[in-house]
């Protein structure tokens, strides 16, 4: 192959050939340091901001795990455990049971335990819920807002490109770091001072 | 109206419900406040044990009720990620010496079921070498992104391998790959104009997929990963019929994601072709026997070419000369098509795609409203600033455009001048930048003392050489009685 012009030298081709050949591992080593040198030690894994989360059920039918990794929970120190629970109670309720007929949620994950009265404690059952957010919205047009939406890093595959993500509307989906994979509710807020107004007073 | 809430009972709170509905809507609805208080328990109840009460590194958040057990799941160890690390490390290792040192079809075989089950089905495909493409030019050109480093090691890793011993992640260590090449079945050889133009694909996909993820859009590599619902054992329906459809052409054009699509493989094969020890089908001096000529399902072999009749020097050096004419045109051309092309790709961003409807709906009043408008309305973020984010990534896209067309462009008039040279090829080689190092072609090498006894009087090997030996073109059956041979 080429000329050799001497013993010792190599062909014009083969010169080429390391030349390139060194350029490729300079490439490869300008990509790889310049990656390395923006990376971070940790992993990050995706999770939801119930601040931003609109409840568009997107996060039930989207998930490549199903049923989907987004599970309800609750938050014992908001909830109001209230007898007449806007998250469990379907709002064309018959009776206050937990007959199917009479409940919010599609799938029956709701758990309502009496606890005194008139104090019940919702339950979310993780196996059943499907985290269309019914519940969640409810809870937070007309309750406490003590429902709410969360990755579960159990059943979640941590996806490099997360199919719900893609399809959040309100851009409430984030990679978080690891250390840190919750973004839990769990301080009991303060107690709203509500006023009404009769919109035909206005 | 005043109403403090304090001392009201549930019976007040169903009263108020029926009144929200009859139409009297609070409001004070700020986000940040209970509606109803916290109970005042008589009985000595206590909050349950859920994991929602402790943060995710297992403290309890709430301080003043008694210590709970319940703990929010972790995600996956921090040390599986080092441990994966590892394992890649090793895989690679133990390829690159079954490759070029042992010149074992068999190890590699069995290396190749270990990556399927380890990386494919233990792993469920996340994060693999194809998909960090992504990541990295994220990380590169989004300062808001940084990719763990350990994503950055998978990507670097199979280049490295690459740069010293050919491509033997794609042969021994990828999952996708793996699944590929256990249905191959009866390979056919598929015209060469054709394989030019299919070899184009994958520079179309690796670019799309930078320019995306460089953009913050999404990773199209991830999304339309044909094979991850099978490792999943999950996934939604197109996805598994894509899925299907390449493992049945599979069957007949072998790993077709990898030779036609894969865009790892572009990188993979530019490092590939300067590796100093890559397998080679004849570990001494080949005697252009032909056994092996038809072994590579992959049609990865460049066959001797020192008996074809060349043509005139002087017709050669003129085509030679329009096609090195023709590569600033294509360039151009490429780059034109790529901003003309940069709009539709612009939509595939969702800040663009909703600053778009914004601007229809706000044209045609009829228009119902949908989620994404709706969503962007009530979180209140003024228009004008979706608007200047969408115009700014639409001229990244107009410059990704015309930077990835004219890439395409230089890609295509460089293939066209590399079909167009003809080199002296005295012995059957593997095609470098291509070769998945499978090892295949190994065994059919009757100067390879380790493979001889393939080569005893009688065997089955030596009959099915000698029949491909015969100057007729191979039967395909006899190839696939090759093939049967080998797997």
């Amino acid at each position: 192959m080429g000329d050799l012009n001497g013993p010792d030298k190599v062909s014009r081709i083969e010169f080429l050939r390391q030349g390139l050949s060194r350029l490729a591992s300079v490439a490869l080593g300008l990509v790889g340091g310049l990656a390395a040198f923006g990376s971070r030690r940790e992993n990050t894994v995706w999770q939801i901001d119930p601040a931003k989360c609109v409840k568009c059920e997107h996060c039930s039918t989207d998930c490549v795990v199903a049923p989907s990794a987004v599970k309800c929970v609750q938050s014992y120190p908001i909830c109001g455990y209230c007898r007449y629970c806007f998250g469990y109670f379907h709002p064309h309720y018959d009776e206050l049971t937990s007959a199917a007929e009479n409940q919010l949620c599609p799938t029956d994950a709701i758990e309502r335990v009496f606890v005194e009265d008139p104090y019940w404690e919702y339950n979310i059952e993780m196996d059943k819920c499907i985290g269309c957010a019914k519940c969640v919205k409810a809870c937070e047009d007309f309750g406490n807002a003590s429902f709410y939406l969360q990755v579960n890093h159990e059943i979640c595959v941590n996806c490099n490109n997360c199919s719900i993500a893609m399809q959040c509307p309100s851009d409430a989906w984030d990679r978080v770091p690891y250390d840190e994979p919750y973004r839990l509710k769990h301080e009991p807020r303060q107690v709203a001072e509500l006023s009404f107004e009769s919109p035909g007073k206005k | 109206m005043v109403i403090s809430y304090k001392f009201l009972d549930q019976r007040f709170i169903k009263l108020l419900f029926g009144l929200l509905i009859l139409g009297l809507m609070p409001v004070v609805q700020a986000e940040d406040v209970m509606r109803f208080p916290a109970p005042e328990f008589d009985s000595n109840y206590t909050f349950p044990e859920t994991w929602d009460l402790m943060d995710g590194r297992g403290n309890t958040i709430i301080q003043d009720t008694t210590p709970r057990d319940g703990q929010a799941p972790l995600p996956t160890s921090q040390t599986q990620q080092w441990i994966d690390v590892g394992v890649l490390t090793l895989a690679l290792s133990l390829g690159a010496w079954l490759a070029v040192k042992r010149r074992s079809r068999r190890g590699l075989f069995w290396l190749m079921i270990f990556s399927l089950g380890y990386f494919g089905f233990y792993k469920e495909g996340c994060v693999c070498p194809i998909g960090s493409i992504q990541n990295v030019a994220l990380s590169i050109f989004n300062s808001s992104y940084a990719a763990p480093i350990t994503v950055v090691i998978f990507f670097v890793l199979p280049l490295a391998f690459a740069l010293f011993f050919g491509r033997v992640f794609c042969a021994s260590v990828c999952a996708l790959g793996a699944i590929q090449d256990l249905v191959i079945w009866k390979p056919i050889q598929l015209p060469r104009k054709l394989t030019i133009a299919l070899s184009m694909i994958p520079y179309v996909y690796i670019g799309g997929a930078i320019l995306l993820a460089a953009t913050n859009t999404g990773f199209i590599i991830c999304r339309y990963d044909p094979f991850i619902g099978f490792f999943r054992l999950n996934g939604n329906a197109p996805y598994l019929y894509l899925g299907a459809g390449f493992l049945l052409a599979g069957m007949f054009i072998a790993r077709p994601y990898c030779r036609f699509f894969c865009p790892y493989g572009v990188l993979l094969g530019l490092m590939s072709r300067f590796a100093r020890w890559h397998l080679a089908i004849t570990p001494t001096e080949c005697v252009d026997c032909r056994l092996c000529e038809a072994s590579c399902p992959f049609d990865y072999i460049n066959k001797p070419n020192t008996g074809l009749e060349r043509e005139e020097r002087a017709t050669g050096v003129r085509r030679l000369a329009s096609l090195f004419l023709l590569l600033p045109l294509l360039v151009v051309l490429g780059g034109w098509v790529g901003h003309e092309m940069a709009p539709v790709m612009a939509r595939y961003n969702n800040t663009v795609f909703l600053a778009e409807q914004i601007t229809a709906e706000k044209a045609d009043p009829t228009m119902k409203a949908s989620l994404e408008t709706t969503t962007f309305r009530s979180m209140g973020i003024a228009e004008e600033q979706l608007m200047a984010e969408a115009t700014k990534i639409r001229s990244q896209m107009n410059m990704g455009g015309w930077l990835l067309g004219g890439f395409l462009g230089l890609v295509f008039s460089l293939k066209l001048i590399n079909t167009s040279l003809i080199r002296d090829q005295k012995d059957y080689e593997v095609d470098k930048p291509h070769c998945f190092s499978c090892g295949r072609c190994c065994s059919y090498c009757p100067s390879d003392e380790m493979h001889m006894p393939n080569f005893k009087p009688g065997s089955k090997a030596l009959e099915e050489a000698l029949a491909l030996g015969k100057p007729s073109e191979p039967e395909p059956e006899t190839v696939s009685a090759m093939q049967k041979g080998k797997a």
